[in-house]
């Protein structure tokens, strides 16, 4: 079998796409689509960068295949709205950026469901993005000011 | 101001070079040496591979020398014939297809004739080991102040420690990435490093090219931290090579794996003290000798060893001091820049020997440290007079106030008489940083700055130096949109490209902001002169439409200023001699650690970390606090963690599974403050602030450890096994 084809939808867009069957979801949107925001750090499930929502929530896609998201709804860093991402901007959540998309993605899943933080804290939340540039204090405060923000709006 | 390109990074916008769209390219992969020393005794192209689609570079498809010019040209940009270290690359190969071009280098078989090599820069190499010079030494340093042999004769008290720390991978999130093909005749390349002007010069050496058959830019880097300051040339040259040889375009892209074996590392080092002391707490004399892993190449470790050693007596002042210093030749991947650059090891050892000494004289830590630290009017080991009115006891006093030591201290008495499973400790470490190149380093490098104004009004930075994350152009920014009375929207940063900025120098050594942030401030300064404005009436509008109405009368021309350096008066280093004023300006830290520690699993826990430090002015405070958190937590993943393991030279758990970095919940929050006292060689007074955090947090924690468990660790990463071994 070389090659299989799959739908699903990426950003809300209905895609038909047909791809050799050992493709990661990582790769799809990057090389196929254009999206490149979606971030490789390691390529085996380590260190987050290329967290993608499916379904709402986040995995690791590179431990994905793209052939087995059928029917699934991807989201990747690029369905954000950027003034929905202005405390990460004002409380240093970024750096060098590799690592960004992967935080955005895992840090929006927090601010969808705030109730997550009923029974963990944000920092353990965060655990599965690696981030060598900010110390994590940055990310985890911005989180704190967007859920502030989002209890106010 | 906010980070300039910070919500394209958040939005996903910024292009690193993975994300750059390329059209009809071909992938480019590497093989490498199976074995630490010996002669390559055949290559065999396996079955399985259309060979007649793979392009293939080996040495001998070189135009110029086979080196990678850096401080010695001893490197070979290709092995051949011979191997000094595992994963050397021998062999070049490309593919249109990633896959197939990943197992046409699997494919290929290297057979090596082994020879005795050399692995442990510890013990003295056995003749059949020696590969460097007549004694294995790539670069011996030494420092001499006063009389140590006296003054350790006549000590009351002489303290002896020796102090070990492992190798450390940059982990920077995005590998090394490198874009090479022909423009024309022009030979291009595009990637994720730190200085783009080594990579030129890297290239017009071994590719045989002049500048102007040449062009190096850089793209949007996903960190350095001295990572990307070296080891961008070798992929550069390795991408050109075959980009040249396929007439296409050719991407080469580091996996993870590949990255962490192949690639630099921090050098390890094992430093001893000997101290002389009286019973209250003076230091009369500093005997160090400090040794580093250099691995099979020189590359940067001369650099490293001579910072290594300047910073080895630590921020005290002691009228006797001899430090001697040496790199071992090692059949090793050769050890590299990392942030710090030897610093954080020197550091260690003295921060931890000073706990050591307190406890050996029945002294309080904190007490001796405040006793020894530099006054104004004392020298530093190299006889630097220091005098820039800072503080410094009042940089440690501010950590004990913030991070309530002596309260904490009284607290973990109680606490661990109680406690049968778990121990607390406050540990801290008191250290210094000298920003910019050491001694003459800032006169050779000549670096020059362009600011120059757009036909719409607006005014472009023009520099070599290079975005990775520390926040470069936002600072560029900020400091000529405050000298010109801009808003900070009317001021842009080109694009490092060769083609197009001066050199102002790597990105390194702590210098961006202060080095090079000067010369912006100067560079403003001289355009407004060639305006025929002054300081006072060339701001804000009145500049905007000075540049416009300069294009209106000169169509088609360039407005630029330049600013080249020229050294603070008065700063005079002697580099025969290692005496004088080594860096312009220190920084100065004092770092707070309070560490908690599972008796059952001898697993420490940073519960707080206070760091204060005084940095001559703070720029952009959200940046320079995510300066020192993330260094913090690199310097505790040192510390605690990170740990190398070595088969044959090369690192064997070269994955994210196995080589663990701190994640956001192996931390606590990093409680940050500065201290100010304006240096005038700086813009707005600021002095270099990257590396400075990578020297505190090590030996901070360790020595909170020590105080919990009441043991004595010497040597870091400071494994749960290590420290069971302890007990
Ligand atoms: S790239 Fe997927 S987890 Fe690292
Ligand atoms: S911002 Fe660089 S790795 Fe997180």
């Amino acid at each position: 079998m070389d090659s299989v084809s799959v739908s699903f939808t990426l950003n809300g867009e209905p895609q038909g796409l047909t791809v050799p069957p050992a493709e990661r979801l990582l790769g799809t949107p990057r090389y196929r689509v254009g999206l490149t925001g979606t971030k490789e750090g390691c390529g085996e499930g380590e260190c987050g960068a290329c967290t993608v929502h499916l379904d709402g929530l986040p995995v690791n896609s590179c431990l994905v295949l793209t052939a087995q998201v059928r029917g699934q709804s991807v989201e990747t860093v690029e369905s954000r709205k950027p003034d929905t991402l202005e405390p990460f901007l004002a409380g240093g959540a970024t750096q060098c950026g590799a690592c960004t998309p992967g935080v955005v993605m895992a840090a929006s899943w927090i601010l969808e469901h705030p109730e997550l933080l009923r029974t963990h804290n944000t920092r353990e939340l965060m655990a599965g993005n690696l981030c060598r540039c900010t110390g994590y204090d940055g990310i985890v405060d911005s989180v704190t000011a967007a859920l502030t923000r989002n209890r106010r709006a | 101001m906010q980070r300039r390109e910070g919500l394209a990074k958040l939005t996903g916008q910024e292009r690193y070079v993975d994300d750059l769209p390329l059209e009809d390219f071909l992938w480019g992969m590497t093989v490498r040496s199976p074995a630490p020393r010996g002669r390559v005794t055949a290559v065999r192209f396996g079955k399985g591979v259309d060979w007649s689609q793979v392009v293939v570079v080996d040495a001998k498809d070189l135009p110029g020398p086979n080196v990678v010019k850096l401080i010695e040209e001893d490197q070979p940009v290709l092995a051949a014939g011979y191997v000094r270290h595992m994963h050397e690359p021998i062999l070049l190969v490309a593919h249109r297809s990633r896959d197939e071009a990943r197992r046409a280098a699997m494919a290929v078989e290297i057979v090596v004739e082994p020879e005795t090599p050399v692995f442990d820069f510890r013990v003295t190499p056995v003749t059949n080991q020696i590969q460097y010079g007549a004694d294995n030494v790539l670069k011996r340093l030494k420092i001499e102040k006063g009389d140590v042999a006296t003054a350790l004769k006549d000590a009351p008290v002489v303290v002896e420690g020796t102090y070990e720390t492992g190798a450390q991978e940059h982990v920077y999130l995005e590998n090394q990435s490198m874009i090479a093909w022909l423009d024309g005749d022009v030979l291009t390349v595009t990637g994720s490093l730190q200085c783009p002007y080594y990579v030129l010069a890297a290239l017009k050496h071994t590719l045989a090219r002049d500048e102007s058959r040449l062009r190096v830019i850089h793209a949007p880097t996903g960190g350095g931290f001295g990572g990307k300051e070296e080891y961008p040339s070798h992929l550069a040259l390795h991408a050109s090579l075959l980009a040249l040889k396929a007439g296409k375009p050719v991407k080469m892209i580091y996996d993870r794996s590949e990255d962490m074996a192949a690639t630099t590392k921090r050098h390890p080092s094992l430093v001893h003290h000997r101290t002389g002391i009286t019973k209250d707490g003076r230091l009369l004399a500093q005997e160090i000798d400090v040794v580093m892993d250099g691995g099979a190449y020189v590359t940067l470790s001369p650099g490293v060893l001579s910072r290594g050693i300047i910073h080895a007596a630590g921020p005290y002042a002691c009228d006797n001091v001899r430090i001697d210093g040496r790199v071992m030749f090692t059949n090793a991947v050769p050890f590299g820049a990392f942030r710090g650059f030897g610093a954080p090891q020197t550091h260690f050892a003295n921060e931890r020997h000073m706990d050591v000494v307190a406890r050996a004289i029945g002294m309080d830590p904190v007490e001796l440290r405040q006793r020894n630290i530099i006054r104004d009017g004392q020298s530093t080991a190299t006889g630097q007079v220091i005098r820039d009115g800072t503080d410094r006891g009042a940089v440690i006093d501010r950590a004990l106030e913030m991070s309530r030591y002596r309260v904490k201290e009284r607290e973990h008495t109680a606490f661990n008489a109680s406690n049968d499973h778990t121990r607390r400790g406050m540990g801290i470490a008191v250290f210094h940083h000298g920003a910019g190149f050491t001694g003459s380093g800032e006169v050779y490098l000549k670096s020059c700055v362009r600011v120059a104004g757009l036909p719409d009004g607006r005014v472009e930075i023009q520099t070599a130096n290079t975005e990775m994350g520390q926040g470069a152009f936002t600072i560029f920014i900020q400091i000529a949109a405050e000298c010109l009375g801009l808003d900070p929207a009317d001021v842009v940063v080109a694009p490092a490209d060769t083609s197009k900025v001066p050199n102002s120098g790597p990105t390194v050594a702590s210098r961006t902001s202060m080095v090079v942030g000067r010369l912006i401030e100067r560079a403003c300064g001289a355009l407004q002169k060639r305006l025929g404005t002054t300081e006072r009436t060339g701001r804000g509008s009145a500049l905007k439409d000075a540049i416009v109405e300069w294009h209106r009368t000169h169509a088609g021309q360039a407005l630029g200023a330049e600013a080249e350096y020229e050294p603070p008066p008065g700063v005079a280093w002697d580099d025969k001699t290692y005496r004088g004023d080594a860096y312009a300006a220190f920084a100065w830290g004092a770092y707070v650690a309070e560490v908690e520690v599972d008796l059952r699993t001898f697993t420490p826990r940073v519960l707080d970390f206070v760091a204060v430090q005084e940095i001559g002015k703070v720029l952009n405070d959200t940046l320079a606090r995510g300066q020192v958190q993330g260094g913090v937590a690199q310097g505790i993943g040192w510390a605690l963690m990170e740990e190398c393991r070595w088969k044959d030279g090369g690192m064997i758990n070269n994955q994210l599974t196995n080589y663990v970095i701190p994640t956001s919940d192996d931390l606590p929050p990093i409680r940050v403050e500065f201290l100010e006292n304006p240096f005038s060689g700086g813009p707005q007074g600021a002095k270099g602030l990257g590396e400075l955090p990578l020297d505190g947090p090590a030996p901070a924690v360790v020595n909170a450890i020590a105080a919990a468990m009441n043991n004595d660790p010497r040597v870091i990463p400071l494994t749960p096994e290590r420290l069971m071994a302890l007990a």
